[in-house]
């Protein structure tokens, strides 16, 4: 029997989708390699950031980082390091108003 | 309805033979495309999975953390500020913190020193006794496997027996770990017996959270709160820009793509305009031109798409985005060995379906449209 390309192509198409599909199905039921062993581990060690990037200290803890250790060596220096390239500062630290002085001293 | 899916069926073989005669041009397209499709989807995939893994695992960490600042620079905390903050109201416990930065000049990787909570019963480790992380492990050889040596900045050489190695499927947030006791840490590092690197505070209702950070702020001046839901914002945000890198690094290719699109669109070759031509002159219909034209369209991006999605949810969740990962580790030694677990947002794939299917499809349908409805004399002329 001879195919005609149409058939070559609609059931490649098909093929592709049905891969797709699967593809989601896997998401869905995928394992999440013992998250929870992961998380208990975070608790206890209380730790606060992911160990992605360990070649400086501000990339390696970027929540705990000072405003200024990119730029430690030298005010006009740049930072150097590839990760530094690559995070952003985490702005959303350093927009908190700051309180008013006094406010709070009397209790809730 | 079967004359309308056999009519096509035969445009569809009309298409495909057209587009084997220039099957050169086509296969380059096609694995352009696909390799456009490949990168932005792993890039796509790998951020959204690693965001949605920290904000998992960064869920439970301390709700607030309070560090000293002197000059703009983290600096040491007194071991006096852990009562003060303890007895702020709302504060169900407070624990100084003793962590740092280790540079190994045997393998120039960077560990992260720490010291396990005393209420953390499960790691709790005596004088010359140390847990590593798996990330330690893999590069830094061991003595007979059962010690680590460290070299102190004074000279002095810590031998430490290794109590436990922590699990390789924890590297993600672990790799680069190696615990030690209080007496350890504060020999190594040579600190005084009453300070700390910082504070963790937990905290009873998370409401109040705001509050108990503007009294920390009256109360301990110079002090900076980083509290769990900074963590998660920094988090949430830091792998935007990661992909935002990626894209930029990825424009060039982006930009030759568009102009391979571009030079379709704006006019096709003396070849299919004469085709074009032909097919009107034995009575094609305007209608049957376009259909074919937006048959070949959609069998390049549609296939490229489709298998370049493939291939990269193959890349990130079964090759560990093997190819990401020089991108990712920079200039560091120590680089976690991790399975992430595999996620797909829907409206990402329609949204990159969308800015890359349908744009394609439309440059290539313009042109045809534009040549199909002029006279075949003049085109063939």
């Amino acid at each position: 029997m001879r195919f005609r390309p149409s058939d070559i192509a609609i059931a490649g198409m098909l093929a592709l989708s049905a891969a797709l599909v699967a593809m989601f199905l896997h998401a869905t039921f995928s394992s999440d390699y013992n998250l929870t062993k992961r998380a208990d581990l975070v608790r206890q060690l209380g730790l606060s950031d992911l160990a992605l990037f360990t070649e400086a200290r501000y990339t390696r803890h970027p929540s705990q980082a000072d405003l200024h250790s990119a730029f430690q060596d030298h005010p006009m220096s740049f930072d150097y390091f590839p990760s530094g390239s690559l995070i952003a500062p985490p702005i959303q630290n350093f927009s908190r108003p700051a309180p008013p002085i006094g406010a709070d001293e009397t209790g809730e | 309805m079967a004359n309308l899916f056999a009519r096509q069926r035969y445009l569809m073989d009309f298409t495909i033979n057209s587009m084997r005669r220039r099957s050169g041009r086509n296969l380059v397209l096609f694995t352009v495309y696909c390799l456009i499709i490949f990168i932005l989807a792993s890039v796509m995939l790998f951020g959204q999975s690693i965001r949605q893994e920290a904000k998992a695992l960064l869920v439970n960490a301390p709700e607030a953390t309070v560090q000293q600042m002197v000059m703009g620079r983290h600096d040491l905390i007194s071991g006096d500020r852990v009562a003060e903050l303890q007895s702020i109201r709302g504060v169900r416990h407070a624990e100084g913190r003793l962590w740092g930065y280790y540079f190994d000049p045997i393998n120039g990787a960077n560990y992260t020193i720490m010291v396990p909570s005393a209420e953390n019963t499960a790691h709790q480790l005596q004088p010359g006794q140390t847990i590593l992380g798996p990330g330690v492990v893999a590069n830094r050889e061991l003595v007979r496997g059962t010690h680590l040596f460290l070299l102190a900045d004074y000279g002095e050489i810590f031998r430490l027996k290794i109590k436990e190695k922590l699990d390789t499927e924890s590297a993600l947030v672990s790799a680069d770990l190696v615990l030690l006791s209080e007496p350890d840490f504060r020999k190594f590092f040579r600190l005084p017996d009453n300070v700390y690197t910082d504070i963790a505070l937990s905290i009873r209702n998370e409401r109040e959270i705001a509050t108990i950070v503007g009294k920390i702020g009256n109360q301990i001046p110079g002090s900076r709160v980083v509290t769990r839901d900074d963590i998660l914002r920094t988090y949430a945000t830091i792998f935007s820009w990661r992909e935002g890198l990626l894209l930029a690094l990825l424009g060039a290719s982006i930009v030759a793509f568009v102009i391979f699109a571009f030079d379709k669109a704006a006019g096709l070759s003396g070849e299919e305009r004469r085709e074009i031509g032909i097919l009107k002159a034995i009575g094609w219909d305007t209608s049957d031109v376009l259909a074919m034209k937006f048959w070949e369209g959609a069998l390049v991006s549609a296939g490229a798409f489709l298998l370049g999605v493939l291939l990269a949810y193959l890349h990130v969740f079964f090759f560990q985005a093997g190819l990401l990962e020089q991108v990712l580790k920079g200039w560091s030694v120590i680089y976690p060995d991790f399975q992430l677990r595999a996620q797909i947002d829907l409206l990402q794939i329609v949204t990159l379906a969308f800015f890359t299917v349908v744009p394609y499809t439309a440059a290539t349908i313009v042109p045809i449209w534009r040549t199909a409805v002029t006279d075949p004399d003049a085109v063939m002329r």
